[in-house]
């Protein structure tokens, strides 16, 4: 009784934006989690339709920001005042007016590389191989196209449920992918 | 961000042109990439690349003999290098300043030029590093700036400008190309799904990171994309103020004025505009993109040129001023030299082109004109350049002991270096507008009517 094939994901396409906010709130509503909506660009009211929180990227960010500016004063005071403390034109050997500068730098460029690596990482990027990639109709996404796409991980996920449940909420081309 | 109530879709006068679609756009743009190498763009890329050899020749040269090649003497002791750096590093602040701070304001009309502009401030930056990394003489020692632990137990100066230059330039090239690459992803998928050949795909496939578009992919991307805009706001404000303190904190008559980091920040965006205006014009004929950058893109850039110029006007008139009511006679003697002294003929080069000139923008027609915006754009670069040039060597050569003073003259050096970093920074645009995306064709979907979720039932009522 094995299988060959293993269902990993069904995808649906839809018409434009507005048809695939009422599709990700009937998806929501069904109580699917493992779901996503994908489109070539982000839609207003998609993260209200789909019940997303908001993204903690913000709270993280802060936090590094924070750490990295007061790391740097530390730094620059350490260096400056106690491993190798230098009198320059009478100035105070922990002057943190002027450290603010360099501190304020650091703090920009951690916060920075801190976002995007926290993004990719919180979206499972970088990922190449993925079962959506299987459809040749997904291509589309990054065109004009806009899907549903349901992943087998899903408690409710039933392979063949699943594509009639996406069809009567005006899904067309709908795809079970497997592996 | 997705709770407030968006108005931005509705305009009187639409941001796009020509009735387009997700697909015309993502076919407009992509296919400018995939087509075969013109013989313009070849043409071209050899002209700058031969440039930019002019540079890395000079560059050895340098390096081998000394910055004694330079026309740099006593007192002029900081000639062309520090001008170019300046220029470069001002140039870079448009792109930053449209991707940024129009994104943060939600200036929609951003999006159909904010990925070369930001492309134009990373190869500006560039440009700019080149000129501090050679100008130190002794190229071998430029870890020296890095504060990591040596062998002579010694660590940088924090207490100098100079070293703040080095911390607010190597971060803000470091975040802009950040920024940039962020904005790249979604565009790098659109050309991952449409490529045939199977080495491309692999690529491209590569670098878009395996995007899939989803929107709990697109959540934290956008606040990542909101949080990177926010984080570069300021340094469309830090960069430039850090780099004039390196003139602001010295003693020298002409340099020593508290009015250095608005003014050097307000140069920088007028001269970044018209760099970007430049290159957008060119770009607008070559690949036909009038519909996607409409003359009203074009008017809404002169106005900030206006604006900015005027802003540079006032802190020139500013500077006298000062000099002036200070009583201080070294600063009204230098700003006197300056006007009518052995570098007058700089000072009204740089007074014409960027305070008389501008003010052509007055006129609607003319803003809308574009053999007008691209003869304009042209002389600001030149009065910018020439700008950086008075300010440093016009307060240099006139110091305080007038049996010091001399005349600085660049040698075929200084001027195969300014005009080699031309080279490399066209180099690097022309290789950027042959294989990336450059209008942000997510960002450009997003604007267009159709992309409003709320449009659909609009129109059926039609």
């Amino acid at each position: 009784m094995e299988k060959q094939k293993k269902a990993v994901a069904v995808l649906a396409e839809f018409k434009d934006p507005a048809d695939l906010l009422h599709a990700a709130e009937k998806v929501n509503e069904a109580g699917y989690k493992a779901y996503d909506c994908h489109s070539p660009f982000p839609i207003h009211g998609m993260d209200d339709a789909m019940g997303e929180k908001r993204s903690p990227l913000g709270w993280i960010v802060g936090t590094v920001a924070f750490i990295a500016f007061l790391g740097m004063m530390a730094f620059q005071g350490w260096t400056s005042a106690i491993d190798y403390p230098l009198i320059l034109s009478g100035k105070p050997l922990f002057s943190y007016q002027t450290f603010g500068v360099a501190s304020w730098a650091v703090m920009v460029l951690t916060s920075a590389i801190t976002a995007v690596v926290v993004m990719l990482g919180l979206n499972g990027l970088p990922r190449l191989h993925h079962p959506l990639f299987y459809s040749d109709n997904f291509g589309k996404f990054s065109d004009d196209g806009f899907f549903v796409s349901i992943e087998a991980k899903d408690p409710l996920f039933h392979s063949e449920k699943t594509q009639q449940f996406l069809e009567s909420i005006g899904g067309k081309n709908i795809e079970l992918l497997e592996e | 961000m997705s709770k407030e109530v968006d108005t931005g879709y509705d305009y009187q006068v639409p941001l796009i042109t020509g009735n387009q679609t997700f697909s015309t756009i993502t076919d407009k743009i992509s296919s400018i990439v995939e087509s075969k190498t013109t013989k313009e763009w070849a043409l071209l890329f050899g002209l700058a690349s031969s440039l930019m050899m002019v540079m890395l020749g000079s560059i050895g040269y340098l390096i081998w003999e000394g910055i004694g090649i330079w026309g740099v003497n006593n007192p002029v002791g900081w000639g062309w290098a520090i001008v170019n750096f300046v220029f470069w590093v001002g140039i870079g602040h448009a792109g930053t300043l449209i991707s940024a701070v129009l994104f943060l304001f939600r200036q929609k009309w951003r999006t159909s030029i904010n990925r070369f502009a930001e492309a134009m401030t990373i190869f500006a930056v560039i440009c700019a590093l080149v000129f501090p990394g050679i100008h130190i003489g002794r190229v071998w020692a430029v870890y020296y700036f890095f504060p990591i632990p040596n062998q002579m137990d010694m660590w940088p100066n924090f207490r100098s400008p100079l070293l703040w230059d080095f911390f607010a330039v190597g971060t803000y090239f470091t975040v802009s190309l950040l920024f940039w690459y962020t904005g790249l992803i979604p565009d790098l998928a659109t050309l991952r799904d449409r490529a045939k050949n199977s080495l491309r795909k692999k690529v491209l496939a590569i670098f878009a990171l395996g995007w899939r578009g989803g929107n709990k992919q697109w959540k934290h991307y956008e606040l990542a994309y909101l949080l990177l805009a926010g984080l570069s706001t300021p340094l469309v404000l830090s960069v430039h103020s850090v780099v004039s303190t390196d003139f602001a904190t010295s003693v020298i008559p002409g340099w020593h004025t508290t009015i250095f980091p608005p003014y050097f920040v307000a140069g920088a965006i007028f001269s970044g505009f018209a760099m970007v205006m430049t290159l957008a014009l060119i770009a607008r004929r070559v690949y036909h993109l009038e519909h996607i950058l409409t003359l009203t893109h074009l008017e809404n850039m002169n106005k900030i040129i206006l604006t900015t110029g005027m802003m540079v006007g006032y802190a020139y008139s500013m500077e006298f001023f000062i000099a002036w009511y200070s009583g201080n006679p070294y600063e009204s003697f230098i700003f006197v030299e300056r006007a009518f002294g052995q570098y007058a003929w700089a000072y009204w080069t740089m007074i014409t082109c960027n305070v008389f000139i501008p003010q052509i923008f007055w006129s609607r027609k003319m803003r809308r004109s574009i053999p007008v915006m691209f003869v304009i754009s042209i002389f600001v670069n030149i009065g910018m350049w020439f700008e950086r040039f008075v300010i440093i060597v016009s307060s240099l050569a006139q110091d305080f002991l007038p049996s010091s003073w001399d005349y600085f003259s660049p040698t075929v050096w200084d001027v195969a270096l300014m005009v080699g970093s031309f080279g490399l920074f066209f180099t690097l645009f022309l290789l950027f507008i042959r294989h990336l995306p450059m209008v942000a064709m997510a960002e450009i979907k997003g604007v267009l009517p159709q992309a409003n979720p709320h449009h659909a039932h609009e129109g059926e009522t039609h």
